[in-house]
């Protein structure tokens, strides 16, 4: 990677960083669960990176059986947890 | 990588970004994950779609298990277990991106050493640190709060060396990888390190100090996949992972506030321990019982009531109960509501699902700093299973070791009842100087059992 790619992904790190501060202050107390809850269903994003690490042809490869190992976990990370935030949050009611 | 694919990871990110604003409002909350949904879901698609895998038998088989094992299990856990579940899940995050990064590793150092640069080899690094540290720390925190290992700390003599000595060992190991990134030898010790760490680096902090340490674990992996964002120079990674790390540190920061101590102190672990044998020569405190029928009198007689649930009342799960208690108090049209101090629970906002749950209303949970001056003209305060939350050690005692930390004035109110299981200590170790108060009265028992009495007293009143 040259010293321009990595440039880009630095500020989009930056920026993104204060991007979630800024949001995540505003969060209520109230949600303050589920919004752990879906943000690590969110930080199953990894999904893409187990998916590009899983393209391996050949299952003599150690990299390929990491990369289904990281899919199963990532999605087990990403679907259970959007499927509980989503429980949790239809119970909050205001009456 | 082509542009089609950069764009679709743009929305991705947009879209999660929506996501987490919608939480910023308890009605459009729901919507909100829903997009964040949505973003992962076009994110995957993209991804399928662009290196041609939809066939690959192999994937649809991976996601199918996952899929599988994420629904049953989020449709199965109880409320009360919503902290064991977080940090489990947080466990396989953490450890799904620690694989992706081995698994690059192997791929590059076996068909295309020239592109294991300083940029890669220091993400693979970074994100197996983390990712192994997220895995094996988040399970421990798992395990203790599932009851599996004691929620007490476990310390030992020259822990915090130990743990010092395992970090400059492995920054000395990053270095020979540096120095011969064809070594497996030295990949090895980075990853036995970094799993060490994370078991040794959770297991001296006590049960009640979880909420910082899952806020800081769900940071982490947020983190994690950060780094693994770095290493395939994968943008939307990058986006999600660091919404996610700064979530973490936010959560971490409010509650070590809302314990008046530094996250230092937290991770230094052995909280309590000293104190507790300190504790025990002090005057013990002299406590008033009340019956089940006078609770229900004073609750009958009362004009205003405010509830403070802790951790207790999630163990005996008495949050249904407390509805129905709430229900015979509506009819009374007495003002009835809840006051819920930050780390109540195992996980932050922890008491919120619990009452939500129980299907009372979102606007009867009032936060600390909202309803601490309404203690005063509050005729009845009703304490299930809190302690330390409401100690006024906390304001009066500077020898106390909960001294400064912010607490909910209960003890203002007319007359405290405090439901307990019995005659306990906090978890800080310390007498709490509230039971004592000439307005303080004990309800000694089982919270649902006594409460579900309460309610029957209360139901052949009216």
């Amino acid at each position: 990677m040259d010293a321009s790619e990595l440039i880009v992904l630095i500020y989009v790190l930056v920026l993104a960083s204060y991007l979630g501060f800024e949001l995540i202050f505003k969060v209520p107390p109230t949600l303050h669960t589920p919004l752990m809850s879906g943000s690590n269903a969110i930080s199953g994003i990894t999904i893409v990176g187990a998916l590009i690490a899983c393209n391996e042809l050949g299952y003599s490869t150690l990299s390929k059986w990491l990369g289904m190992i990281a899919l199963v976990l990532a999605t087990i990370n990403v679907v259970g947890g959007y499927a509980v935030t989503d429980r949790m949050l239809k119970m909050f009611k205001k009456k | 990588m082509n542009t089609g694919i950069q764009l679709a990871y743009l929305v991705a990110s947009v879209l999660f970004i929506l996501g987490i604003k919608y939480l910023g409002k308890t009605k459009d909350a729901r919507k909100g994950n829903f997009v964040s949904a949505v973003g992962m879901l076009i994110a995957i698609v993209a991804t399928l779609v662009t290196l041609d895998i939809l066939t690959l038998l192999e994937i649809g088989v991976c996601i199918l298990i996952g899929s599988a094992i994420g629904l049953y299990y989020a449709y199965k856990v109880p409320m009360t277990k919503i902290p064991e579940m977080v940090a489990l899940f947080n466990g396989f995050g953490g450890l799904a991106s620690f694989a992706v990064a081995l698994s690059d590793y192997y791929l590059k150092s076996e068909t295309n050493l020239a592109s294991l640069d300083a940029v890669n080899l220091t993400s693979i690094i970074l994100s197996l640190l983390i990712g192994g540290v997220t895995f094996t720390g988040s399970m421990v925190a798992y395990l203790k709060l599932d009851g599996k290992v004691s929620g007490q700390p476990i310390t030992f003599k020259g822990q915090h060396l130990l743990n010092l000595l395992l970090l400059l060992a492995f920054v000395a190991a990053s270095v020979l990888v540096f120095l011969d990134p064809t070594q497996i030898t030295y990949i090895v010790i980075l990853i036995v390190i970094s799993l060490l760490l994370g078991i040794l680096t959770v297991i001296p902090i006590g049960g009640a100090d979880m909420p910082v340490v899952i806020s800081l674990l769900n940071s982490y992996s947020g983190m994690a996949a950060c780094a693994t964002g770095f290493i395939l120079n994968n943008n939307v990674l990058i986006v999600a992972g660091s919404l996610v790390g700064a979530s973490g540190i936010i959560l971490t920061q409010i509650m070590c506030k809302a314990m008046n101590r530094s996250l230092v102190n937290v991770l230094l672990g052995g909280f309590g321990q000293t104190v507790a044998t300190g504790g025990a020569d002090g005057p013990a405190v002299v406590v008033k019982e009340i019956g089940v029928e006078e609770t229900a009198m004073l609750f009958d007689s009362a004009s205003s009531v405010i509830v403070v649930p802790g951790y207790g009342m999630a163990v005996a799960q008495a949050q249904h109960v407390i509805r129905e208690l709430m229900e015979q108090c509506e009819k009374r049209n007495i003002n009835f509501r809840f006051a819920i101090h930050p780390v109540a629970g195992r996980m932050p906002g922890h008491m919120n699902v619990l009452l939500a749950e129980a299907n009372i209303s979102y606007d009867k949970l009032i936060e600390m700093d909202d309803i601490n001056e309404d203690f005063s003209n509050t005729d009845l305060v009703f304490v299930v299973g809190a302690n330390d939350v409401v100690n006024p050690a906390a304001r009066t005692n500077p020898e106390s070791p909960i001294y400064g930390m912010p607490i909910l004035n209960a003890d203002k109110a007319r007359t405290v009842i405090v439901s307990k299981r019995s005659m306990g200590k906090g978890y800080a170790g310390v007498e709490n100087e509230l039971f004592g108060y000439p307005n303080c009265l004990m309800l000694f028992g089982d919270a649902k059992q006594t409460i579900t009495k309460v309610v029957g007293e209360l139901k052949e009143m009216a």
